[in-house]
């Protein structure tokens, strides 16, 4: 069932719940502790997991001593390679929906260390305590081998990796010649970027709790973006049937990314509980959420050639990215640089370099977060350079279509977000020249950038259950990691069955309902979103029909498209007092709920003809204490061209939290290696930063006006990353304003301002 | 976190008895205090500190904030950090101590902190609190992780080759600066340990923190009659502006003849194993003119000695400037 192309007035009508500021639906729930998650499911008898971790980053077991920790009463059993039960050899059995080329990581499976805090024993016990007491008495002698955790010193064995992840496009092939054209430049830059390793850090940790049931099944509360996702790894690792397990995860506490691929605290949890037959918990501690995915650190060259009236004549951008040495991440940094701007000579590189570390991870706006800053500074280098202003640089070289491809974009109003942005911001008042805002000790500088995500679209299946009262249930197996997805799904369902918010109930994080795609990469409102609609909208033929098949009815013999759903009831357009409400309806058609299903399917052959992408722009103000080096971001504004916004309550929400983030990521987020012993220092919210409430001043976000028949049935392209992806690069680009420092290490702390 | 008994004093007396003949230092005590908890059961759930018996202090009273005979205020050991800062006398007397205390931790951790646990709060170095690396701190012998590793937030001043850490308190920095005295009580009776004294550099022994012996309860902090408070400022440079711990941090306290120094202290936090002060930068600004050149010559003289880290060089040319900036915005002179 592929879902209608919108009609227009349907969504736009006044009344209508699509586009307005639907407080979150789940609210309620989740301030007064309502909403359950993962590690907060409780049942009798419930065992607690610890988890103990490897001290070496590379090397082997040689001898775990349990004696002590098992003599304890109270703790039930202790889990190693020594004495696991038996597993799957093949890689496919240990693959999920996000799941890279190569060999996945198998917790307990042998006695080699690969990555520093490797989970290398399960201690489980009658309570969390005694587990965690246990594991404190667990002896382990290892053998180290050398390891290798420098991407610096590992680069010269960089490699090309292929299509090597779901999603993933390898650059594209040079077009022109890029490195004669950025040779024979009027003006040219030429500048190296680094992007430390950032953890993802969500709130809640990673937690499982298995429920077991007499029959030997399982219900799995797991912290997830996507329960399907869970079940699909349960099973195949565990050789279950999936009718023995159920993954119900209705909340997670916020997951980036995190969630995207099954953790090792499932594995354990499911481990204890099939094998001890009672019901398990495992939860991560703060520092063992250092243990496993994480934004990959990379190094980035951007070279930038133009001619004197700005007109880009080169482009060049090399990554190089680490990778675990069992699986090859890889994700988009170079390919937008080819994208942006219109330029004739480009080239593209991007590499990966093995490390001994765990295999990076999907963090919010993968790669887009990591190179579109490099670009964005370069080109605000490349402006200073020229002595233009950076806004008329990018207009310059702006373009509708996409140079990568040839294809025009369904829709992009980033001429929209420069302009409503540049005024929101006065950006018109900026003095050109670095280091001429200066307020007494405090360098003034004003910075600006761009950013763009991809807009996807992937299949997904809802079903809904309309009662003879006018209620509505609509569900899918999506999750709601915080962008509000029970609100926007319960707006799309009121819409278009014409119902009051409170009639309406939407169901998600169980794999009892049908099939949805992981959430992430800001799909979620177009999957599920279109699926919800062509549920709803099968409903609302099916009511249409029925009235009209009443004779004596006052809709006789009118089309689903002849009528209006508002406040419960069918209305003819031709004339409102020709109404029935749902309720009469089913009653004169003997009908006590009305239940369908419906699978949305992207329109494959129209967005294979384009270029689908959310754009932004961002302006960015900070000041510089010119004594100390420390940074305030007194000032963002951020607009974003994301088509149709279900919810701009929500999504303000979304792009706040995001710049937020990509104030961490310009200025504080950093996990520290210490490459002797192979291992992140920092893990803990202590010593590894993100930025506090004392750092984060005004936001401003602008949702400009852009019209997208294509990308979905909805027009709406989803919010979840756009709004991280340019900050860093307008907040250094600010910084070079203030001070006349040009810093391309991220993030950029006190220091590297004053030693630059 | 190991098993551990706890107790519930409800004297001082009784307190000292259940530390009662226990040798060595405080910080090696298997029977310890805890105050408002916020660093000691930290430690213990990560398994770098296994006390054997905690002993809850947190009735004893000693939490008032009095009038001493030399002018000065006595700080209650037990007197929570939040009603310290805020106490009208700090305040009106000792801006320099309130904005300190202020400038430490967050709201919540300010609420539970207490004075006597704020001087003994532990290094926050990442090795420290790692138990799968090596540290002589936490386990003498085992060698020290920050001194090859990750030192960016690292010592200095006055570090041994044993060990590295920093001090984090900001309110010891102007307890330092201000010549606090430290009351004890231990078996023989009181005591008071000048401030200076109480804290001590790694040298060899880098598992011992300060030099209260392990049978002794701090019970008041005694703040002198000069608070300076017309000429003083406390200034934390730090990753974030809020709930990080310092970089650098300086307590600037001056008193002037006009625009003449007539005494100065000087105080460090973030650079050494305690807050670190120089006799000789402090005796060098009296009688100078309030001005920057002779800030920035304090400076030098206070941090003629510094030795760098692989990743903090960059901490010198900051406290540089950190004292320039205290000094400045605490004798009134303009920054230019
Ligand atoms: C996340 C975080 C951030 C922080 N940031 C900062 C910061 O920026 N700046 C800063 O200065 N501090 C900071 N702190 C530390 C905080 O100030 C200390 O944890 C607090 O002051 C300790 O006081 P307490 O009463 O909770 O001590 P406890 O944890 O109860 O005790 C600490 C130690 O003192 C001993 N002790 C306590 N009272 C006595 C007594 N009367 N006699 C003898 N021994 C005693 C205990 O035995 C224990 O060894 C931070 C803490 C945390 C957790
Ligand atoms: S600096 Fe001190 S606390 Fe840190 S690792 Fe070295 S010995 Fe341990």
């Amino acid at each position: 069932m592929i879902a209608k192309p919108t009609i227009p007035d349907l969504l736009d009508r006044p009344g209508s719940q699509i586009g307005k500021p639907v407080s979150r639906v789940d609210g309620r729930l989740k301030v007064t502790g309502g909403a359950r998650y993962a590690a907060e499911f409780n049942t009798p008898g419930l065992a607690h997991g610890y988890i103990v971790s490897s001290a070496i980053a590379r090397g082997r077991i040689l001898a775990i001593d349990t004696a002590k920790a098992l003599a304890l009463p109270g703790v039930l059993q202790i889990f190693t390679h020594d004495n696991r039960p038996s597993l799957p050899w093949f890689d496919r059995k240990w693959k999920d929906d996000d799941a890279p080329k190569g060999s996945p990581f198998r917790p307990l499976y042998d006695a080699t260390i690969h990555h520093a805090l490797q989970p290398i024993a399960l201690v489980v016990a009658e309570s969390f305590e005694l587990a965690r007491y246990a594991a404190r008495l667990i002896h382990v002698t290892y053998e180290a081998d050398e390891h290798r955790t420098d991407l610096r010193a590992a680069k010269a064995d960089a490699f090309t990796p292929g299509k090597d992840k779901g999603g993933f496009q390898p650059p594209p092939k040079p077009r022109g010649d890029a490195d004669t054209a950025l040779a024979e430049a009027e003006v040219s830059v030429d500048l190296n970027f680094s992007q430390a390793v950032e953890h993802h850090n969500p709130m809640e940790m990673h937690a499982s709790t298995v429920i077991y049931h007499n029959d030997g099944s399982l219900t799995v509360h797991d912290k997830t973006q996507g329960p399907i996702n869970t079940q699909t790894y349960v099973c195949n690792v565990f050789n279950l049937s999936t009718d023995a397990v159920r993954v119900i995860s209705p909340f997670v506490g916020g997951a980036f990314g995190s969630g995207l691929r099954p953790q090792h605290q499932l594995f354990m949890a499911v481990l204890a509980a099939t094998t001890l037959k009672r019901s398990v918990r495992v939860e991560l501690t703060r520092p063992q959420m250092f243990s496993f995915g994480h934004r990959p650190e990379t190094l980035q060259r951007v070279a930038l050639g133009a001619r004197k009236d700005g007109t880009l004549t080169a482009v060049i951008h090399e990554a190089v990215q680490e990778t675990s040495q069992n699986e090859n991440y890889v994700e988009v940094v170079v390919n937008w640089s080819g994208q942006q701007y219109r330029c004739d000579n480009v080239r593209l590189d991007y590499k990966l370099a093995r490390l001994d570390t765990h295999t990076p991870l999907d963090q919010r706006a993968p790669g887009a977060a990591t190179g579109i800053p490099a670009l964005e500074i370069a080109m605000d280098e490349l402006a200073a350079k020229l002595g233009m202003d950076p806004l008329e640089l990018r207009l310059k070289n702006y373009t509708d279509v996409d140079p990568n491809t040839g294809k025009p974009f369904s829709s992009k109003e980033l001429r929209a977000c420069f302009q409503q942005g540049a005024e929101r911001f006065g950006w018109h008042k900026r003095s050109h020249a670095p280091r001429s805002m200066r307020e007494g000790r405090q360098l003034v500088g004003w910075g600006m950038a761009t950013g763009v995500w991809d807009a996807m679209q992937g299949q997904a299946v809802a079903s809904a259950r309309l009662g003879i009262d006018g209620t509505l249930t609509v569900g899918s197996a999506t999750a709601d990691i915080g962008p509000g997805t029970y609100t926007a799904m319960t707006q799309i369902a009121a819409d278009i069955l014409g119902l009051p918010i409170d009639k309406v109930s939407f169901q998600l994080g169980d794999t009892n309902l049908p099939m949805a795609p992981l959430q992430g990469g800001s799909w979620t409102v177009s999957s599920v979103g279109s699926a919800v609609k062509a549920v709803c909208d099968r409903l609302r033929d099916r009511l249409a029909g029925l009235a009209a098949g009443l004779n004596d009815g006052p809709l006789k013999g009118l089309k689903a498209d002849e009528l209006i759903f508002a406040d419960g009831f069918l209305i003819a357009r031709a004339d409102p007092s020709w109404r029935l409400s749902i309720t009469e309806v089913m009653r004169a058609n003997d009908l006590l709920v009305l239940e369908d299903e419906a699978r949305s399917i992207p329109y494959y052959k129209s967005q294979m003809q384009h270029a689908l992408g959310t754009h932004s722009a961002i302006f960015a103000e900070v000041r510089v204490d010119e004594d100390l080096g420390t940074v305030q971001v007194t000032r963002v504004v951020s607009a974003v061209a994301a088509g149709r916004i279900i919810n701009p309550k929500t999504a303000r929400s979304q792009v706040l939290g995001a710049v937020v983030w990509g104030i961490g990521m310009a200025l504080e987020e950093e996990s520290m290696t210490d490459q002797r012993l192979g291992r992140f220092m920092n893990h803990d919210f202590g010593e590894y930063h993100i930025p506090v409430n004392a750092d984060v001043h005004d936001i401003d976000v602008i949702f400009v006006e852009e019209h997208d028949d294509i990308v979905n049935p909805l027009g709406a392209k989803g919010v979840g990353e756009i709004g991280i992806v340019g900050v860093p690069a307008a907040i250094a680009n600010a910084i070079y304003h203030a001070t006349g420092k040009r810093l391309c290490d991220l993030p950029i702390t006190l220091d590297k301002i004053l030693g630059a | 976190m190991r098993a551990f008994s706890y107790g519930r004093p409800d004297s001082v007396d009784a307190a000292l008895r259940g530390v009662a003949g226990q040798p060595g230092t405080t910080t090696e005590a298997a029977v310890k205090f805890v105050a408002g908890g916020t660093n000691l059961l930290d430690l213990m759930k990560a398994d770098v500190m296994r006390p054997e018996r905690l002993l809850d202090i947190s009735r004893l009273g000693l939490d008032q904030i009095e009038e001493i005979e030399n002018g000065g205020l006595r700080l209650g050991a037990l007197a929570r950090n939040a009603d310290t800062a805020y106490d009208a006398r700090v305040q009106a007397r000792y801006p320099m101590l309130s904005k300190a205390i202020l400038a430490g931790a967050s709201a919540q951790l300010r609420n539970m902190a207490t004075n006597g646990g704020n001087l003994l709060q532990r290094t926050r170095c990442y090795y420290f609190y790692d138990t799968g690396t090596p540290c002589n701190k936490r386990e003498p012998g085992t060698g020290c992780g920050a001194l090859t590793g990750v030192n960016r937030i690292h010592a200095i001043l006055g570090a041994s080759d044993r060990c590295i850490a920093v001090h984090p308190s900001d309110m010891c920095v102007a307890l330092a600066a201000l010549d606090a005295v430290v009351r004890v009580s231990g078996p023989k009776g009181e005591r008071t340990i000048p401030f200076a004294d109480f804290h001590r550099l790694p040298g060899d022994t880098p598992h011992i923190d300060s030099n209260l012996a392990a049978d002794e309860l701090i019970t008041a902090i005694d703040l002198p009659a000069e608070g300076f408070a017309d000429h003083s400022t406390y200034l934390k440079v730090r990753d974030r502006a809020s709930y990080a711990f310092a970089l650098v941090s300086v307590a600037a306290a001056l008193k002037l003849d006009g625009q003449t120094i007539r005494s100065a202290r000087l105080a460090l936090g973030g650079v050494a194993h305690k807050p670190w002060r120089d006799p000789a930068a402090e005796a060098g600004l009296a009688g100078k003119p309030a001005s920057l050149e002779t800030f920035r010559e304090a400076a030098r003289v206070l941090l003629r000695d510094a030795r760098v880290q692989s990743h903090n060089a960059f901490k010198i040319g900051l406290a540089e400037r950190a004292i320039v900036r205290a000094l400045a915005e605490a004798a009134g002179v303009e920054h230019s």
